[in-house]
């Protein structure tokens, strides 16, 4: 799958709270249950299912945060996957429509 | 042939007052022993018909399933199964006639109720002291029933194995229950609002430490009961589990196994780390 394709939305599986500046994310389906950091929760957070990855992560990362952005794409296309294995997100090369999240 | 009619008692575990009814006097006056200091002259809210069925050795160490049909709860275990109509607060249970299935299915219809209602069943034992409650949380062996032993006489105990936890509007309070762990003694039917929530080690002294808000949600959804396959009344459990922390003060207590630990208990002025 191309990097600029990237499409990622919230499954609709999940329930996340945050709590004392974190963000917790359980997959109500198993329970598990994982903490996001700063960054993984504007990921998370912009995961609207319409936004590439890529102009969530020269938006909402590169300029909030002083990284190189081919590292935060790096970075952020491992988060992905990793929430991805756990059914926390859906990622597709198309844009993903609302009844698919 | 002329069936016995059923004869019922409501018993009423954390204000919710449920009518169980058997045609059989021997399991009536079980139930009657079970539950003593647990019966009420409330309106019953729902209701559990008994029937007693033969045990079926083949299944009695079948894993508990607790499943959604229509508008029914499907309960099933070895030893018993269930119907259970949350819509019309009714239900049927076919069962052997021991105490363990009839305490496992009030159980598991009491974690659907709370649910619903913000509540939950707690892994914890729990206590009265000085007009507040007290929960100890904690895998087995990790010493509910230690405290609950070491507790002195002006305690009230109302469990050393399972917390009854409901919102009071502003926080959550914990009522007595006759679920017994390893005490083999009923609670008191009391209830008075949480003042703190400790999550139990036992170690050479005693002391109290602040835990994370994440961390704290995460020990307390890893304790609550909860069996039903249903992702949302999981998602509903996180939600209320997250308020709980937000509410309560939550702590580790490591513990030296002797008395003193109970005048850590009663100095505890705790408030929210995050409230």
């Amino acid at each position: 799958m191309p990097e600029d394709c990237i499409y990622i939305a919230r499954s609709s599986a999940i329930a996340a709270r945050a709590l004392a500046g974190e963000m917790m994310v359980m997959n109500s389906a198993d329970s598990t249950f994982f903490t996001l950091n700063e960054v993984a929760t504007i990921i998370f957070q912009a995961a609207d299912g319409q936004t590439p990855l890529r102009e969530i992560v020269r938006l909402r990362i590169c300029e909030e945060f002083d990284i190189d952005p081919n590292q935060a794409q790096a970075d952020a296309e491992r988060f992905v996957a990793e929430l991805s294995s756990h059914g926390i997100l859906i990622v597709s090369n198309q844009p993903l429509v609302a009844e698919a999240v | 042939m002329i069936a016995a009619s059923r004869k019922t008692a409501c018993v009423e575990i954390g204000g919710i007052p449920i009518a169980l009814s058997t045609r059989d006097q021997n399991f009536l006056d079980l139930l009657r022993h079970r539950y003593e200091g647990f019966f009420s002259s409330s309106r019953p809210e729902f209701e559990l018909e008994f029937d007693l069925v033969s045990p079926n050795p083949s299944s009695e160490d079948d894993d508990v399933q607790v499943r959604r049909e229509g508008h029914e709860w499907l309960l099933q275990r070895g030893d018993f199964q269930a119907r259970w109509d949350a819509s019309t607060g009714r239900g049927n249970v076919r069962q052997n006639s021991n105490p363990y299935s009839l305490d496992a299915v009030l159980r598991i219809v009491h974690s659907l109720i709370l649910a619903e209602r913000g509540g939950f069943l707690l892994h914890a034992a729990s206590a009265i002291c000085d007009g507040r409650a007290y929960l100890f949380s904690g895998v087995s062996g990790a010493g509910k029933t230690t405290m609950t032993r070491l507790a002195p006489p002006d305690i009230t105990l109302l469990t050393d194995e399972i917390s009854y936890i409901r919102p009071n509007g502003n926080g959550y309070s914990a009522f007595g229950t006759p679920f017994a762990g390893e005490l083999a003694k009923a609670g008191e039917n009391r209830t008075a609002p949480v003042a703190c929530l400790f999550f139990l080690a036992q170690g050479p002294e005693n002391r109290v430490d602040e835990l994370p808000s994440v961390e704290a949600v995460r020990r307390l959804m890893r304790n609550i009961l909860f069996f039903a396959e249903d992702p949302g009344l999981v998602e509903g459990l996180f939600a209320t589990a997250c308020d709980f922390v937000s509410r309560v003060p939550t702590r580790r207590l490591t513990f030296y196994p002797d008395a003193r630990v109970w005048d850590e208990i009663r100095n505890f002025q705790g408030v929210p780390q995050h409230a």
